[in-house]
């Protein structure tokens, strides 16, 4: 949950340099994007879900960045949101979409690409 | 003024008569009574390539352009792009609406391959999406196309269902008049989803029917709550410059007005046929026959003189290029090209099946409507027919021609008959349409097959029940008299024959007034002669009679002239000078 303020480089690409820096820099560093429609308990499960897993499950370092698009409609559009929950992984590459309140820890370390499908 | 402005609204609004709003689909507001339920879902089924992404696009363009109504057009199968790109040659400016804030397009894009679901979720995102291009341009139209693909895009259907049933009762909140289309579905279902279950107000079925690898388009109306409307399959017509074209044949009217005015056949011993002056204007002519038989011929006779008196005549051709006919009516002495340089003519030439019926009529209405010509022709008529179902065919026939009458355009359609068999029947039955009825024939006998003309039938006109022969030469068409003979009617040299006798016949009989002619001549003279002769003996007879009356005369007189003397000698006796003159007398 860091940088809430920062509307404007949320939907914008990487740019070439970003996206070199991030690749040394992190590895295993995962970027996350959570939008969700309003503070439901849906949406803080989808929170806690994340949270728990990056922090007891799997032990790695991630960025998740919340955006609530009953505040923010606009970018909806953009960023192509349908169903919510829905977690967006930029980083590291694919980029995946997962849907949902996070509650299936093997379906989301799977479309994480943490796990493989067994 | 500011209070009755803000009056309760006027009767009208608080009737139960369902409100609606114009589609903006060309005839289907007829159908429809005044278009869409107003602030309600319609649902538009139908196959792939079947005109649904068309309609709901037009319903929110023409609601945009016309009726002061934007509209959002969410998209779940093609990007905005290439929505553009798509209507762009059916003459929709997207991107200047789009600029003028009268519509806004929302690609949903759903791979199901890229998501991942984990747990519970609802389609929130989707519904803030609307509201928010709602709200941005204050839409009043909706379009879902096709929200069907949130099936193949999500797995959980529940969610899907309760969702969908959420999101259209919302739009009914909102107010907004919305078109969702949906697949055709096999079975019990209309749709593969069963759609129908959330949008119940109104169903609209778009078929697209491929008979003889030609395809034709048809719209019916499954269901409309609470309003009256078409329940026939409607042809229709996706055009390039107006989108869907309806034509609802059943809404037509007969009460065009029937003008008295006449023009030619360009064929003057037809003309005469027909009460000495030609076809009604305004009125439609069937030309029909065999192969062969001339129908081109006639048609190209009226079109050139259409285009002697100055008028202007649309030709569609469907059999012969333009280069073809006018080569081909020249030989028989109709030089049209000068018509088309001067664009009296216009000749529009192309294969029947180069399009499907519908296309083939919008092309010729939208021709029709450009060129407003006083006279179309059409040959032959059949071939249209040969691309589309006979029903199809006739029902698009009635609209074309209803069309023209209205506008007091006069139609000439030939129409190929089988060459055997009975021929007094058009092949889809349109005679009932035509006003005046001609049927070209030919007549075997003699060894020879020529062409007879018949006038079946005439509407308001006394018209001549006689057979014709018709005699194409380098001139032109001639119609000439033909004679009853022992077995039957007769033509060719069997006409020329007993034309020849008939002349060989009059003149024996020339012949024979000279003769008797001259024998008069003769007996008048005789008798002239014994008259003359007569009366000479009657001038004979009274001259003598003359003569002896004459000699009596001249007898009595010399008597009388006798006594005289004698008496003068008698006196002599008494007086000396008397007796004298006796007694010389006696010496």
């Amino acid at each position: 949950m860091s940088n809430e303020s920062d509307n404007q480089g949320r939907n914008r690409p990487l740019t070439a340099e970003e996206f070199e820096t991030a690749l040394k820099s992190m590895d295993s560093r995962y970027i996350l994007r959570l939008y969700v429609a309003g503070m439901t308990p849906r949406s803080q499960r989808a929170i806690e879900n994340i949270k728990n897993i990056f922090e007891t499950s799997y032990k790695g370092s991630y960025d998740l960045e919340v955006i609530d698009i009953y505040q923010h409609p606009e970018l909806a559009k953009d960023a192509q949101i349908l169903a919510v929950p829905m977690l967006i992984k930029q980083l590291p590459l694919p980029i995946r979409r997962l849907i949902g309140d996070m509650s299936d820890e093997d379906r989301v370390l799977v479309g994480l690409g943490i796990k493989q499908l067994e | 003024m500011d209070q009755a402005a803000g009056a309760p609204a006027p009767s009208g609004d608080t009737e139960f008569a369902l409100a609606k709003v114009p589609s903006g689909i060309h005839g289907l507001d007829e159908i429809t009574a005044g278009g869409l339920p107003k602030g309600r879902p319609t649902l538009v089924v139908g196959k792939a390539g079947s005109g649904k992404t068309l309609f709901a696009m037009q319903f929110l363009v023409s609601g945009a352009t016309q009726y002061n109504e934007p509209g959002v057009f969410v998209s779940f199968e093609e990007t905005a792009e290439d929505l553009v790109k798509n209507v762009h040659s059916l003459g929709f400016d997207l991107p200047r609406l789009i600029a003028q804030e009268k519509l806004a397009i929302d690609y949903v894009r759903i791979e199901k391959s890229e998501i991942e679901e984990t747990g519970e979720y609802n389609l929130d995102g989707l519904f803030i999406r609307l509201a928010y291009a709602i709200d941005s341009i204050g839409a009043k139209r909706v379009a879902l196309d096709t929200i069907e693909v949130l099936f193949s895009g999500l797995s959980n259907e529940g969610i899907i269902r309760a969702e969908l049933r959420r999101l259209l009762s919302w739009l009914k909140e909102k107010g907004v008049t919305a078109v969702v289309t949906g697949e055709s579905g096999q079975g019990e279902n209309l749709t593969r989803h069963g759609l129908e279950e959330y949008v119940s107000d109104a169903v609209i079925f778009l078929d697209h029917r491929v008979t003889n690898q030609i395809s034709t388009r048809r719209l019916r109306i499954v269901k409309y709550r609470g309003s009256t409307h078409g329940t026939n399959e409607y042809p229709f017509l996706i055009t390039g410059n107006e989108g869907i074209v309806i034509m609802p044949v059943t809404t037509l009217s007969l009460d065009h007005e029937a003008l008295e005015d006449r023009v030619s056949t360009g064929i003057e011993r037809l003309d005469a046929m027909l009460d000495g002056r030609g076809y009604f204007r305004g009125s439609s002519v069937l030309i029909s026959g065999a192969p062969g038989t001339g129908k081109t011929s006639f048609a190209a006779a009226f079109a050139d003189s259409v285009c002697r008196r100055g008028e202007r005549c649309l030709y569609f051709a469907f059999e012969e290029s333009q280069g073809q006919i006018v080569r081909n009516m020249r030989s028989i002495g109709i030089d049209l090209q000068p018509w088309i340089d001067a664009g009296n003519l216009v000749i529009r030439s192309s294969r029947p099946t180069a399009y499907g019926l519908e296309t083939h009529l919008a092309t010729m209405l939208r021709d029709v409507q450009v060129l407003r010509p006083d006279a179309v022709v059409i040959d032959p008529i059949s071939s249209l027919i040969s691309v589309s179902s006979e029903a199809d065919a006739k029902a698009m026939l009635v609209r074309f021609v209803d069309y023209l009458k209205v506008n007091h355009i006069t139609g000439l359609f030939t129409d190929l008959t089988q060459a055997e068999g009975t021929s007094e029947q058009t092949k889809i039955e349109i005679s009932s349409l035509m006003d005046t009825w001609i049927l070209l024939k030919f007549i075997e006998s003699g060894g020879e097959r020529n062409r007879g003309l018949y006038v079946l039938k005439s509407r308001g006109m006394a018209h001549s029940n006689q057979i014709r022969e018709v005699i194409v030469t380098g001139e032109g068409i001639d119609l000439a008299d033909v004679y009853l003979g022992p077995g039957g009617v007769l033509t060719g040299s069997a006409r020329y024959i007993r034309e020849m006798e008939e002349e060989a016949e009059l003149r024996n009989r020339e012949d024979e007034l000279r003769v008797r002619q001259i024998e008069a001549d003769r007996k008048r003279k005789v008798l002239e002669a014994r008259i003359a002769a007569l009366q000479a003996e009657c001038r004979g007879v009274q001259t003598e009679f003359d003569r002896f009356s004459w000699e009596l005369d001249r007898k009595k007189q010399v008597r009388s002239e006798e006594r005289g003397h004698l008496a003068r000698m008698r006196e002599a006796d008494r007086t000396a000078g008397d007796s004298r003159k006796e007694h010389g007398g006696e010496r």
